[in-house]
């Protein structure tokens, strides 16, 4: 629906924040990702687009590092966040994924209040000082993803009650909880209804001005609606990265443009 | 005998329905299958279902039906003089019936006719005697009425078989012509078979419901019964249980608190045992075990629940008992007995660890991987995310595994009886010999009985108290499940 402001957006500030050098990952002996090389840059929306099975995911998925908790994964190459790499040895994952949220594709609300849902990660890592502090972070997390108004005065209803949408919206206000730097969201609207999509795409949008923003989505659409840049990957490689205007309206690439007109995928 | 070909007869119709039927369907459609409603098969099972089906239910029910109503009837004949309660006539009744069946097994042998049966008088004859003779013993003299009521009641016995045998093969002959008439290429017999198939299992599911009601009636009406004869406030709320085989009722002392007491306090420690290790296995198991080792660890530990009870009463018995009077309660001077609480209760403990450990490892590996991940995602760690996630999500169905436990604790009986001894009593100290109720229940109940004395009814008060007591722990189980229910989906 804002199609049209594509050519007004351009990138606030063009510092790094995630770079990544020669990434492969290996799912037993599926190799699914090869050789990714990219620059995502800070406090811009980057939306990853691709035919399923592309590796979009899987590549969002290094980058908090929960690729960990599946057994038979193993990366390979570098990826560094403020210049540091977050598959050194020395990095305690538990520490990355604080720091770079994710969202995932289904909502998934602990079976917990609405509010302790959101206070879930603050909790865990300790970053209120008093009760006070607490509601007070709950409270702008809820206002960040655009929720309070809606749960304000059921803070104790269980979080599963929400409607797909709030579930949604809750997710994100607990990954915003913690104060991220990063956000990682994958597919974060496919289980979501047309109003629900628009609530969170706004939200998005918003989001902008205090993170980093990596969206994987399977709806163009939406790529060229949230995203300033846009990468595209094909059978686990990245065949193009650039601005979203410039992908959607001149790909470089011939898979590129494949996949944007419809073509394939 | 007449029992097996009747089955036989049944099964015979069965058979023969299985191939006619479909052959009658075939036919009808001119051999080819494609134009029959059903699969061939369908109609065949229809007419064996509808021959033998109804014959066999009937046939079952007049088998319990028939000895009451007989029974009955031949109970009348036995003057009011000759008895003074139900138990007297219950011994006069099971010598009618012995001699009853005396007659037959001489009949049949061919030592006495079926007429002289019939025209046989205690006053001639010595019934005893002539049985005897044929290697059938009879405990007492048979007296007249005896002799009359064994007389009718065999005769009633016998047409009553009768009876049956020519319903029951009218019934398997009528269902049997009856469907096979109706076979024919348009019938339904696919929904046919399905619907009796529906009701065989609605009344397989009657079974249970009507033997769980008939046991819990029989439990009051005997319980009532105690109640008569012994108060039921002393029966509650006495604190000593003592019960007098040689004085008849009166001297005996039945209050159920110490037999409650033991109870409680040794599925309390066998549950102090198998919960904690029982949820820490599962949980080591469906979280952290490679799978490896989970497909070693799991069924061994499973194996766990195969033990016969017997065996576990033994080993505690023989190994736990003695090692814990030598190693605790002797040297702090606790107690010299080496059947204690502590024994029973920890060995049944481990009995009850599968059934923890083995429930809650299921509920929570069905805990959906998107709930550990949402928790990973925002930097919990591994145990903090079992702790505040996985754990509290999976809490109803573990709180059901544990109720379960706290049921197999609570009925249990064999390790008790090894483990913790016979002997009543009301005691704080773990390291003392006590008893529980199930134990009592077995040993009011073995041993020369007499089923009118309170101290034999009284198994029953103590049965039905302990059936109250699980069954308000599974309503409680159920409530605990609900709320949680309610409240996170």
């Amino acid at each position: 629906m804002n199609d049209m402001r594509l050519s007004e957006r351009d990138v606030d500030m063009t510092d790094v924040k995630i770079a990544a050098r020669g990434v492969q990952v290996f799912y037993g002996d599926n190799h699914a990702i090869k050789d990714v090389d990219v620059n995502i840059v800070d406090k811009t929306v980057t939306a990853f687009i691709g035919p399923s099975g592309c590796g979009k995911s899987t590549f969002l998925r290094c980058i908090n590092r929960m690729n960990d908790t599946i057994p038979i994964a193993r990366v390979e190459g570098e990826i560094l966040i403020d210049a540091e790499d977050i598959y050194d040895r020395r990095v305690d994952p538990v520490q990355l994924r604080a720091k770079v949220g994710m969202v995932f594709q289904k909502p998934n609300p602990f079976p917990k209040s609405i509010y302790d849902n959101v206070a879930y990660g603050p909790k865990i890592h300790g970053l209120a000082k008093d009760k006070a502090d607490l509601d007070a972070i709950v409270e702008d997390s809820l206002r960040k993803a655009a929720l309070w108004d809606e749960v304000k005065d059921r803070l104790d209803a269980a979080g599963t009650g929400l409607s797909g949408g709030q579930q949604q919206r809750l997710c994100i206000a607990r990954a915003v909880a913690t104060s991220p730097e990063i956000l990682l969201m994958d597919e974060p609207c496919s289980a979501l209804d047309p109003i629900a999509t628009d609530q969170v795409e706004n939200l998005i949008h918003d989001l902008r001005r205090n993170f980093s923003v990596v969206i994987v989505t399977h709806s163009m659409s939406q790529a060229s609606r949230v995203s300033q840049k846009t990468a595209y990957f094909h059978l686990g490689e990245l065949v193009e990265y650039d601005d979203t205007a410039e992908i959607f309206t001149n790909p470089k690439d011939e898979r590129t443009e494949n996949y944007i007109t419809g073509r394939i995928g | 005998m007449p029992l097996i070909w009747l089955l036989a007869a049944i099964a015979v119709l069965a058979a023969a329905g299985m191939v006619l039927g479909r052959r009658r369907a075939l036919a009808s459609a001119g051999g080819d299958h494609r134009v029959l409603h059903s699969l061939p098969s369908y109609y065949g099972t229809n007419v064996a279902l509808f021959a033998a089906a109804p014959a066999l239910l009937v046939m079952a029910a007049w088998i319990v039906v028939q000895p009451l109503y007989v029974e009955s009837r031949v109970a009348t004949l036995i003057p009011q003089a000759e008895y003074s309660d139900e138990g007297e006539l219950s011994l006069i009744m099971s010598d009618v019936r012995r001699v009853a069946d005396g007659l037959n097994q001489a009949i049949r042998s061919g030592a006495i006719s079926a007429e002289e049966v019939r025209d046989m008088r205690a006053d001639v004859t010595d019934v005893r005697d002539r049985l005897a003779q044929i290697g059938i013993a009879v405990g007492s003299e048979v007296e007249q009425t005896t002799l009359t009521a064994a007389q009718q009641y065999r005769t009633l016995d016998g047409r009553g078989n009768v009876a049956m045998a020519v319903f029951v093969l009218l019934l398997a002959v009528g269902g049997f012509v009856w469907t096979l008439m109706k076979t024919d290429k348009d019938y339904r017999a696919r929904n046919s078979v399905e619907n009796a198939i529906l009701t065989i299992l609605v009344a397989a599911s009657t079974v249970a419901i009507l033997t769980t009601f008939g046991i819990i009636m029989s439990m009051l009406f005997e319980t009532v019964n105690f109640f008569r004869q012994y108060p039921a406030s002393e029966f509650f709320f006495s604190t000593t249980w003592d019960p007098s085989f040689s004085g008849r009722g009166g001297s005996s002392e039945l209050g159920i608190i110490p037999l409650l007491w033991g109870t409680l306090y040794i599925s309390l420690i066998a549950l102090l045992v198998a919960v904690p290790i029982g949820l820490f296995s599962a949980i080591y198991l469906s979280e952290y075990a490679g799978k490896k080792f989970r497909s070693i660890a799991k069924p061994l530990l499973e194996v766990l629940a195969g033990i016969p009870t017997i065996v576990y009463g033994l080993f505690a018995l023989i190994t736990v008992g003695p090692l814990l009077r030598d190693a605790i309660a002797s040297p702090l001077g606790l107690g010299t007995s080496a059947s204690s609480v502590m024994t029973a209760g920890l060995v049944m403990g481990v009995m009850l660890i599968p059934f923890v450990s083995s429930l809650s490892d299921d509920i929570i590996n069905a805990v959906p991987q998107a709930m550990r991940d949402g928790s990973l995602g925002l930097g919990a760690t591994q145990s903090e995310t079992i702790k505040q996630v996985v754990v509290p999500a999976a809490l109803p169905g573990i709180v059901g595994a544990i109720l379960l436990a706290a049921s197999r604790a609570i009925g249990e009986t064999m390790i008790v009886v090894l483990g913790a001894g016979a002997a009543a009593r009301l005691d704080l100290n773990p390291f003392e010999a006590m008893t529980t109720v199930t134990v009592k229940i077995v040993s009011q109940l073995t041993g020369d009985t007499d089923f009118s004395s309170p101290e034999t009814l009284v198994a029953f008060a103590l049965g039905l108290t302990l059936f109250v007591i699980t069954l308000g722990l599974n309503v409680l189980a159920l409530y605990i499940v609900r709320k949680y229910r309610e409240q996170y989906e």
